[in-house]
């Protein structure tokens, strides 16, 4: 019940706990408890919007950066992780297998001046960063699982089947 | 001047509903349950198989039964799914299920021979049973019944005169499916009476909560039973017009014939589009089947709280709701919703007139939809009745 009700939320996280009840043919009660231990447990770890920026203003601009970094003695990456994810203007941090680097970072900023003085004075100045390189976003396609065009059409036709 | 047209032709109907689409078409904010096909894009893997093929330049006729590689593949996945065993000589891939449905009568009906079919039921039957110069004999299936056949209906509806019994499990329009038992129980029938049966499994993957079972992995069926599927519903590939057909060899030797003089093949981009969806296609057909049932179950919940009569449905993308204590026909019902909230519901009637009483609700349409749809649907019974 619990991925059932969590592939719904993925797609839809404004849905009512009643609704999803019908959807699942379960008691709302059971849901609703569901998503409390789910929301307690951290699997679901908060509700957000999937929004298009482009279209409501030109100072937002997105970067992605691969970090380099020296695993520390004792904490291998996590601290090190944890120091980057604290920062407002990342969205998100993730370690990579493979490649030139470890981390990827995805950055939310206003232009691209304060990427780069993102980047210089507070990222590369931390310890164990060996490198980094900054690539910036010119357009965004598809965001978590969303395509980013306008209304899709229902082009069927009205067949009497 | 003489009158040109085939005499057979003119005693079918044309479908009376089209004119009510045609009203629901100059609605602007109508909101539609009407339609028999899934909402959801074609998955993209499959697509881009097709467009591949174009431009390998794929653009020449296949061997008139299909590719064999499809062919094998249409094997492997039954024989994989259902428990059914075809091999390439006994399948033809045809323009959807639609064609091999009136080869299979075409191919196997004589002047006079009487063909059964359950209604309420899908609108090209009777038309195609006509057309091959066979005589219609209709059961009307029970709401009591959820809609399955019974061996004494079945029983009941045989003459002398009887060669062959279409049905569709699941179901178009109600929904209804045959479990194992129910299937066991007519095939002594059919094999008592020395029946064919000609079984359109269409929607054989959109079956919630069990699973399909085809008439033909029965003991002793598969010799006199031709099996319709298709692409169409369990990958929602409709416009891409591909299916197939699956009986005994000697009769699909016959069947060719047909399917060679009039078609040639199945579209060659469309053939390799589904090779690609039989080998890699279960996990799109899963996450359609799940949003389905979750569509299917809200509309059962709604349904009940708006006090509307509703056997549940266990397949396909249907609801089949009875309005007949509202006092009205399902055509007046329909009309006077649409007119009133404008929402397209299809008068049961349209599939045969034991459908009276009842409307088709489909729910290939999206949430949102079906929510709006509830709202006033809401409305109209509350201020109406
Ligand atoms: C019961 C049934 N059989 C056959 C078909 C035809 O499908 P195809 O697109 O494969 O021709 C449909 C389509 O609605 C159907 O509902």
């Amino acid at each position: 019940m619990k991925t059932k009700i969590l592939r719904i939320l993925e797609k839809n996280s404004q849905i009512s706990t009643s609704e999803i009840a019908k959807m699942i043919g379960e008691p709302e009660a059971s849901v609703v408890k569901a998503i409390a231990e789910m929301e307690a447990d951290k699997v679901i770890c908060g509700y957000g919007a999937i929004i298009n920026w482009d279209k409501v203003t030109d100072e937002k601009v997105n970067a992605i950066i691969e970090v380099k970094v020296v695993p520390q003695r004792g904490s291998g990456f996590d601290r090190i992780a944890n120091r980057i994810a604290k920062y407002d203007e990342v969205s998100s941090v993730y370690l990579m297998s493979g490649g030139n680097y470890d981390f990827f970072v995805e950055i939310q900023s206003k232009s691209m001046r304060e990427v780069s003085e993102f980047v210089f004075n507070k990222l590369s100045a931390l310890d164990s960063i060996q490198s980094t390189a900054t690539h910036f976003v010119l357009k965004k396609y598809k965001d978590n699982g969303v395509i980013l065009e306008d209304e899709k059409v229902d082009h069927r036709e009205m067949l009497e089947i | 001047m003489r009158d040109f047209i085939n005499d057979k032709l003119k005693t079918i109907k044309p479908s009376g509903i089209r004119k009510f689409f045609d009203i629901a078409n100059k609605i602007p904010d109508c909101v539609s349950l009407g339609v028999g096909e899934p909402d959801f894009d074609t998955p993209w893997h499959i697509t881009e198989e097709g467009i591949y093929s174009l431009e390998k330049g794929y653009t020449f006729y296949t061997s008139n039964q299909g590719m064999p590689e499809l062919r094998d593949e249409i094997a492997t996945w039954n024989k994989r799914k259902y428990d059914l065993n075809y091999t390439r000589d006994e399948i033809i891939v045809t323009c959807g299920g639609s064609e091999a449905i009136d080869i299979a009568l075409r191919a196997t009906t004589n002047p006079g021979d009487e063909v059964i079919i359950l209604q309420p039921c899908y609108v090209c039957y009777e038309p195609d049973v006509i057309l091959a110069n066979g005589v219609a004999k209709i059961i009307n299936l029970q709401e009591k019944n959820q809609f399955r056949l019974t061996p004494e209906e079945l029983e009941a509806a045989i003459t002398p005169k009887t060669k062959t019994l279409i049905m569709n499990f699941p179901n178009n329009p109600t929904g209804g499916i045959m479990e194992r038992e129910d299937l066991e129980a007519i095939a002594e029938v059919i094999k008592k009476h020395d029946l064919l049966v000609i079984s359109d499994e269409i929607y054989s993957e959109l079956t919630y909560s069990s699973k399909h079972v085809s008439i033909g992995s029965l003991p002793g069926m598969k010799e006199r039973t031709i099996i319709v599927n298709g692409f169409s519903k369990a990958y929602s590939m409709t416009g891409w017009r591909l299916g197939y057909v699956m009986g005994p060899e000697a009769i699909m030797n016959q069947m060719k014939k047909i399917h060679q003089f009039v078609i040639m093949c199945a579209a060659t981009p469309s053939q390799y589009a589904g090779i690609e969806a039989l080998k890699h296609g279960d996990e799109d057909i899963e996450k359609m089947k799940e949003e389905y049932d979750n569509r299917r179950h809200y509309l059962l919940a709604e349904f009940e709280r708006l006090g509307l009569p509703c056997f549940e449905p266990k397949g396909a993308f249907y609801i089949f709701p009875n309005i007949s204590k509202y006092g009205m026909t399902s055509e007046e019902f329909a009309t006077d919703l649409l007119q009133k909230e404008h929402v397209v519901v299809v008068p049961g009637t349209a599939f045969g007139e034991c459908g009276e009483g009842f409307v088709r609700i489909s729910y290939a349409y999206s949430l949102d939809s079906l929510k709006e749809a509830i709202k006033r649907i809401e409305k109209y019974l509350k201020e109406n009745f």
